[in-house]
């Protein structure tokens, strides 16, 4: 079996008396999309959020890339390449299509301490960040403001922000929320492709698009794992389908 | 040439105007007021880099004013007194140089806003705000309570400081030079709010959790915005007390803060000139109406009232419409 990329061992959080996460193992490996899914209310943000490094869980660990990262910050694990995005798009609206992309691959080389020099004139950085935005479909609108762009294409650019840090594992949480049918259909043929790059932790309610993208999946109900395995398994495992798919047998 | 761009040209053409014109009609007077208005901006430009950029609603930038011109304050007084600032293993002499002066308290304003940013942004909010305004006033308290220079009567000094090869005595040439400061100030604010900083800054202020999603700190950059913000901020305070050739506690009371803010609201916050535009008018209002009535506070409140409920812009923006953070 290949080393994973990514892995939790043993993640419990709560809040208060709640327990958001009851001892979550996990793992995620080279080249495959592995699917998390649940309920809502089932404790997935709440996975990503200590994956990434914005919620400190209470006992276990965080790998990434062999190494454990469970104390680090959410800055130092973004620069050695987890590119996330958010359940809800984190983007400055104010801000350009481009200039969100540009944000994202100054980030990533650490070019932000400058104060005279423009930002969108380095060409290494513009170059970057534009290929981000033509992997995505998004070339066309970079010069439009992103409070003005529709809500599929900010999921879009959301997606383009963590391809400008190269990253070698992605966390998507729920990157096709609200997105219509057409909108879902261009995203996950985006993600099929993006797979080959990094491998993908995914956070998705749709179950269409779970059972076409993913090689694994594991289902998260009541901050348990009550299952993992590939597809077929789950698409046939007897607690799973009685607890969430919702179905009678 | 955008519409910004071009009520930016008639703002700094006015700047180049009026105090010309005074010169020609012998009116001193309104070279001085001119004057003001300058210094003030420069000060409220620098509160616009911190609050335009970064949006810290910081209400204590008094603190940063009162040091530059507590820093002129001092300096001069040693010099003046012809007594030595500091004795020991060496001498530290009180000046009368204009450059030195401005030194002096764009590294003080700069501390004072590193100390005073590593306390309060670890908070956010209406907590910022309190903080950063119970900083600006323990300044005020302390400058009152320490006699050595001059407590709450202030400290007097005879003549206007120097700047070589200049009269700094003669108004159009004091004018001049705090013009160019602020000219070069304003030229720094626009390069600074393009550069790679301040698109993270900006991001920063809208979406703090994503720019530590590309391996960024929001704080850390918060801070820096603070320190810049400080130093212009102090400069402008040095220059505002050889202006009035005094330096007292009022200058770091929480009323300067407001005023400063308000400068910024009215001209048009984050704007570029929206803190020239706003002290512009200011200076204006309280030379037309400061005279006829000492409620004059008052109609500049009903001015405010009116900016912010119907010109979200500021001044700026109703001459040139909406902003364009971009290219
Ligand atoms: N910061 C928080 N404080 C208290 N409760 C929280 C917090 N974040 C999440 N929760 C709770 O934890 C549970 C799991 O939430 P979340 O991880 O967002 O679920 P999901 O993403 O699967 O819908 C929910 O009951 C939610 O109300
Ligand atoms: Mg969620």
């Amino acid at each position: 079996m290949t080393e994973p990329v990514l892995s939790t061992h043993a993640l419990t959080k709560r809040f208060g008396a709640l327990v958001a996460n009851e001892a979550v193992s996990l793992d995620l490996r080279p080249g495959e999309v592995h699917a998390l899914i649940g309920p809502n209310g089932a404790g997935k943000s709440t996975l990503v959020g200590q994956i990434c490094g914005a919620i400190k869980p209470d006992e276990g660990r965080v790998q990434f890339l062999g190494r454990d990262v469970t104390e680090q910050s959410t800055r130092t694990r973004a620069r050695s390449g987890l590119g996330r995005t958010f359940q809800i798009s984190a983007l400055a609206m104010e801000d350009s299509v481009l200039q969100n992309v540009v944000l994202g691959a100054m980030g990533a080389a650490g070019t932000v301490w400058h104060f005279l020099r423009p930002a969108m004139k380095d060409l290494t950085i513009r170059q970057k960040a534009e290929q981000a935005l033509e992997r995505v479909g998004l070339s066309d609108l970079a010069s439009l403001r992103t409070g003005e762009i529709s809500h599929g294409q900010r999921r879009r650019l959301e997606v383009a922000v963590a391809l400008t840090l190269s990253p070698k594992a992605f966390v998507m949480d729920e990157p096709m929320a609200g997105l219509g049918a057409e909108g879902t259909r261009e995203l996950t043929a985006l993600l099929d492709e993006l797979r080959q790059e990094a491998p993908i932790l995914l956070v998705e309610h749709d179950m269409d698009v779970v059972f076409s993208l993913a090689d694994r999946i594991t289902v998260l109900n009541y901050g348990r794992v009550i299952a993992t395995g590939s597809t077929a398994e789950i698409r046939s495992d007897p607690e799973v389908r009685r607890a969430y798919l919702g179905e009678e047998s | 040439m955008s519409r910004e761009s071009i009520v930016n040209a008639a703002l700094f053409a006015l700047l180049i105007a009026v105090p010309l014109g005074a010169l020609a009609t012998d009116e001193p007077f309104i070279i001085t007021l001119a004057t003001r208005a300058v210094i003030l901006a420069l000060a409220a430009v620098g509160l616009n880099i911190a609050l335009g950029i970064g949006g810290l609603v910081s209400l204590g930038h008094a603190a940063y004013f009162g040091i530059g011109g507590y820093a002129m304050g001092i300096l001069a007084f040693h010099a003046q007194s012809y007594t030595p600032l500091f004795e020991g293993p060496f001498v530290i002499e009180g000046t009368k140089l204009m450059p030195i002066i401005w030194l002096v308290a764009i590294c003080g304003g700069a501390l004072a806003a590193f100390v005073i940013g590593l306390l309060s942004l670890r908070t956010t909010g209406v907590y910022f705000i309190m903080i950063t305004l119970a900083f600006g006033q323990m300044f005020y308290f302390f400058t009152i309570s320490w006699p050595a220079y001059g407590g709450e009567d202030g400290l007097s000094i005879y003549v206007r400081n120097s700047f070589p090869g200049l009269n700094t005595l003669v108004p159009i040439q004091f004018y001049a030079v705090c013009f160019v400061l602020l000219c070069a100030v304003l030229w720094f604010n626009a390069r600074l709010a393009r550069a790679p900083f301040g698109l993270a800054l900006n991001a920063a202020r809208q979406v703090p959790h994503r720019v530590e999603a590309i391996g960024l700190d929001p704080v850390r950059l918060k801070l820096v915005a603070l320190v810049i913000s400080g130093a212009v901020t102090g400069l402008a305070g040095a220059l505002f007390a050889d202006l009035n050739r005094f330096v007292s506690p009022t200058m770091f009371s929480w009323q300067m803060s407001g005023e400063l803010m308000v400068f910024i609201i009215l001209g048009g916050t984050g704007r570029l000139f929206g803190p020239v535009a706003g002290a512009m008018l200011f200076v204006l209002l309280e030379y037309l109406l400061g005279g006829i009535s000492d409620y004059w506070l008052a109609f500049l409140g009903a001015l405010l009232l009116l900016v912010v409920l119907y010109g979200r812009g500021g001044l700026v923006g109703i001459f040139a419409g909406k902003a364009r953070n971009h290219d």
